[in-house]
Formats: C-alpha cells, structure tokens, sequence
C-alpha cells in the first residue's frame, strides 16, 4: 500500500495542484488497491477503469488548462449504485434491476464530473438501502475492513468499506434512516447526512423520499466537507431542493482546525441516548472521553431530555415502508429491468408484474412492500400512517426545543460495534439500533458521525452531532475541533490502527486470492 | 395494530402485486406482526389536534418555462426496456380475453 492511496482527499489535492502527481496516477494506484482487496472486501459491485482513467485524464487536462473548478479536481470518489450513472450499471443491488444502464446521471453525479472527479465505480448496499448491514444485497454481502467477519454497517457499507479499505479515498452515500453515518461509526470513517433538501435527490433511486439524504463519506472532517462543497447545490429537478444549501464546509473546518476553540459552543448530550441496555460499554466509554475532549477545548457540556424521542423508531418504521411500497411500484417489469412471465395461467400485465416483483425483490424489499401496503390500505391509513406523521410533529418540535438553548446535539452514532455477520436475523434485533440515527431523518436536520476511539472489542465508536436545519456548518466545526484532540491523542487516525489494512493482511488476502 | 394473519399477508401481496410463495407468506405473516405490535405505541402518544408532517421542509411547486428542451435519447431509454419494438415499450396484455370483447 502506497503513500499516495493512504494519504487523505486533502493531501492528495495538494499532491496534484503542486504537480507532484496527475490524476491518472492517483486513480491506477486505487484501481490496483481494488484489485488487490477487494475480492475480499467486495465493496464494489461494479468498477470501470478505462472510464476512471479517462476522467483522470480530463482532471489532468482541466488542472493545465486552468479550469479545474474545485479544489478536489482529479481526486477520484466511489459512488454507491443507488445513484444512478449514465452510462454505466446500476442496480440499487437489486436483481429486479441487474444490469441495467442508465441514460442519465444523479445530479449529484453530474456535479462530480463538473468539478472533474474520476468515478472509480460503483459500491455495494444493502438492497434499494434497506437494512444496516449490507448483508441484504442481492450481489453478496460486503465486509468490515477492521474484521472481515462483520458487517461494514449499511446501507452505505460499500461506500464506507472502500474508504476505510483505503480503496477509494472518497464515496457518495444516501442517509434514510442512519445509513451514511452508521456505517461511516461502525468502520472507524467519516460520514455526513447534510440537512434534506440541501443535496438534490435527482437520480437517486427513491427508498423514503421524505427521508433519502445523499451525503460525503471520506477518512476526515475535511474531506467529508470538501465533497460536500461538490454535491450540496439547488436542483430545478429535485422539488424538495432548498434553494439556499449552505455552502463553503472545508472552510469552515479549516478555521476550526486553527484555531481549535469551543468557547462559547452549548452542546447538548441527548439523555435518551446516552446509555441503558441495549448500548455496549465501550461505545459509552469512548462517548464520555470524547465529550471530555469537547469540554476541554472550551464547549459547555449539559444534558437535555427529548421526551418522544422513544416513539421516533416506531414512527419511522411505519412512514418509511409506506413510502418505500410508493416507491417501487415503479418496478413492474414493463419500462427496465427485469421481466419475468408467470409459469402458470394468463400472462397479462398483471401477472407479469407480480411475477417479476416476487421473483426480482429479496426478502426485505419484500417484507417492507408488504408491511407498507399494509398500513397504506383502507382503514389503517389514518390510525397507523397519520399517527406516524404526528409523531415526526412531536419529534421535531422536541429538537427544535433543545435547539433553542443548544448548538449541537450529541449522542452515540450507534448503541453497539459492528457485528458478526448474521448476528441480527431478526428484523426487530436490525431496525432497534437505528434509533440514534433516525429522528434527524424524521426532522430533515443535518448529522455527522466521526470515529471517537476503540471500544472495548478493539472496534471503531462513532460520535454522533446533530445540528438544525441548515446549520450543517455547526456539524464540521464541532467535528474538527473534536478530530484534531482525538488525533492529537491517538498520534494519528484512528484507521492507522486498523489491523486488517497492516501489510501482512493485505499479502494475505493478495496470496489468497492467487491461490 | 391488528395482527398481520397469513391471510392479510396474502391479500396485501395481491395489492401489491408481489408473488409470494406460500412459505414467503408464513414467514412474513410471523415477523410483521412482532413488527406491527410495536406500532400501538405510535397511536398511545398522538392526539387529534396535532397537526402531521409528511415532510421535513416546506414544499413548493418547481416550474419552468414551457419551451421545448432535450429528451431522453429514445434508443438509449429503450436499450434499458425488457422489450422494445417500433420505438415504443413493448408490454403484456392489459385486458384480458373476457374484457377484449
């Protein structure tokens, strides 16, 4: 593993406006990572590298000619295959969409190519993002970079597997209920829900509109905002596009990470997530010491009760699968996709259809369409679906209480470390530990989660801040100030110290796959 | 909420147009309901006064000026289709013989 690949986006900008690397060479050194660990990792489902090469290229060309047009300019990024990309496959991990090819590109994709980042590929979810662990695609689960043997968190897994594998230095994400910043806790990364509406949806296959959150994964607070200054932008094409998206993140973070101050920061622990049983010590432990750290640069640190917050997860889980039964109706095997005839009796539109949805969908795609249908239908549309929607009332009206005399928020990004594959089969057991994550979904408000230490599995914590409604620039400063005293701590990353990425694994894995 | 029988479990497949097999069925019918009794909890706390928010941020409607644009490249779309011909979607009967009369 080179220099180059475990530097940060940052540092590999630097590298290529000094001119001591193209673009081509920094992409060939990520296309080769990939191909030496990826066949263990299996972040990504589907890898182009001429066309990345010929992105690195353009990058080159734009830096010469002067009309590079970002900062990241020639840094390349991995994106999650639930966005869609002309030209190139994407399938949501879902067989109902197997290779399909899109005619058009996300919006937030179009951004990426305008400011010149190669695109190496296209990373692994869990099926249209449902579920918190990757295991629930349909091309085979990815794996934890800290310990193949766990789950990378999901349903962004692919995406913060390639970073924290060192195979991408940068990923796009989509946060519904937690999905960017769980998986970004669980693999010792960054990762950042930017507030709704900030970074448009276009072209991002729908799972909970309401909901769906594109977002920045990436090593470092400053590379998450980087690639947040790429993709945050008002879209005519999205009708939910804010049309005043908070910009100018990295800056931000560079201030902060001058001057390293808190004074006056009010910073709220939410007391319904700070603890109880279901939240394994360490990830407590590693929560209070980094609240420690907060208080030592000068944040004022109380706690603040949220009361409805205990009813969030099951208003969540009753507004999501409504919308998601919405949503991929649109999946009937007559305009892409996969088609398939019945076996037996007529074969009508009809029938077409249900075969192809009973035989394309996995079991959670199915097990949501059937429970959404469900609440969706005559007579329980008002008691469970309209109860639901009051709910998210309650929830936003308790943030913006606490908001009210606090900056952030702050809790836990997830109660537990990541887990052995198949440790959570029951889908209650999966859905219990979004309960951090979800009520900033419920309220469209910005969240980040950065990696506050080890807990005592030897497994990456995430920290958890929350800020209102266009204030995404609280989340990074906050943030920075916090990376920069834990960094300062632990001499380093924290990803240095990830035993799977040292160089014997990744000879081992290499002779494993010869083999 | 009700519990999610095997029965409703099959009727809601029907609506949704989604082919389960009679063990997809049991199984589903099993995990929704354990899902579904946490759900009174939501009807516990709301009261009729309270208004619902179906979305995170206000909404408007997005308009453009009606001029013509570019589209979709039509082979391009088609390329994506499982069947095409004459440039159009080609899609299974709608009607049935008995409605084809």
């Amino acid at each position: 593993m080179t220099a180059l690949i475990t530097a940060t986006a940052a540092e590999q900008a630097a590298a290529l406006a000094a001119g001591e690397v193209s673009s081509r060479e920094l992409t060939q050194a990520h296309l080769e990572r990939i191909a030496v660990v990826d066949g263990a990792v299996n972040a990504f489902l589907d890898v182009d590298a001429d066309r990345a090469l010929a992105d690195a290229d353009a990058a080159d060309a734009a830096r010469r000619d002067g009309t590079a047009t970002s900062e990241l300019t020639g840094v390349p990024v991995a994106v999650k295959d639930l966005f869609v990309t002309r030209g190139q496959v994407t399938t949501a991990a879902s067989r109902i969409l197997e290779g399909w090819v899109p005619p058009y590109d996300a919006t937030a994709v179009t951004n990426l190519r305008g400011a010149h980042l190669p695109i190496l590929g296209k990373t692994n979810l869990d099926e249209f993002a449902m579920g918190g662990s990757t295991e629930h695609s349909a091309f085979g689960r990815t794996a934890n970079p800290w310990d193949l043997g766990r789950i990378p968190g999901g349903s962004s897994g692919g995406s913060a597997a390639a970073v924290g594998a060192y195979e991408a230095p940068l990923a796009l994400g989509t946060d519904t209920g937690g999905s960017i910043r769980q998986p970004a806790a669980v693999t010792g990364t960054v990762g950042v829900k930017p507030t709704y509406g900030t970074v448009s949806r276009f072209g991002v296959i729908a799972m909970a509109s309401s909901l769906d959150t594109p977002g920045p994964m990436a090593r470092t607070v400053l590379d998450t905002a980087l690639l947040h200054d790429v993709i945050a932008s008002y879209d005519p094409l999205d009708s939910t596009s804010l049309t005043d998206a908070p910009r100018g993140m990295a800056a931000v973070v560079r201030a902060a990470q001058q001057g390293r101050d808190l004074t006056g920061t009010r910073v709220g622990v939410i007391a319904e997530l700070d603890g109880g049983h279901a939240y394994q010590a360490g990830v407590m432990d590693s929560f209070h010491a980094a609240l420690a750290l907060l208080e030592e640069a000068g944040a004022s640190i109380e706690t603040v009760s949220l009361p409805n917050l205990e009813y969030a997860l099951d208003a969540y889980y009753l507004i999501m699968p409504a919308e998601v039964s919405s949503n991929l109706a649109r999946y009937d095997g007559m305009r892409y996709g996969l088609r398939v005839e019945p076996t037996e009796g007529p074969v009508t539109a009809e029938t077409v259809m249900a075969a192809t949805r009973g035989a394309g969908f996995g079991d959670e795609a199915k097990r949501r369409i059937i429970l959404g249908t469900h609440v969706l239908s005559a007579g329980y549309y008002d008691a469970y679906y309209g109860s639901a929607q009051k709910v998210r009332t309650l929830v936003q009206r308790d943030l913006n209480a606490a908001f009210a005399d606090f900056d952030v928020l702050v809790s836990p990004t997830s109660p537990v470390t990541a887990y052995r594959f198949g440790e959570k089969d029951d889908p209650m057991a999966m859905y219990a530990l979004d309960v951090t994550t979800i009520p900033a979904n419920l309220a469209g408000i910005p969240g980040m989660s950065l990696p506050s230490g080890l807990s005592d599995d030897a497994l990456p914590v995430g920290f958890q801040i929350l800020a209102p409604q266009r204030a995404d620039d609280r989340l990074y400063r906050v943030g920075a100030v916090l990376e920069a005293a834990l960094e300062e701590r632990w001499g380093g990353r924290l990803l240095d110290h990830a035993p799977v990425l040292n160089e014997a694994a990744v000879a081992g894995v290499r002779n494993k796959k010869e083999a | 909420m009700s519990a999610i029988s095997k029965d409703e479990v099959a009727r809601v497949a029907a609506l949704a147009r989604v082919a389960l097999t009679d063990e997809e069925v049991t199984r589903l019918a099993g995990e929704l309901d354990a899902v579904a009794s946490s759900f009174a909890r939501v009807t516990s706390v709301v009261t009729p006064d309270l208004p619902a928010t179906s979305h995170p941020v206000p909404l408007t409607n997005v308009l453009r000026e009606d001029v013509p644009g570019p589209t979709l490249d039509v082979d391009e779309l088609l390329a994506g289709a499982p069947a095409a011909q004459d440039s159009m979607f080609l899609v299974p009967q709608i009607l049935g013989e008995d409605s084809a009369s």
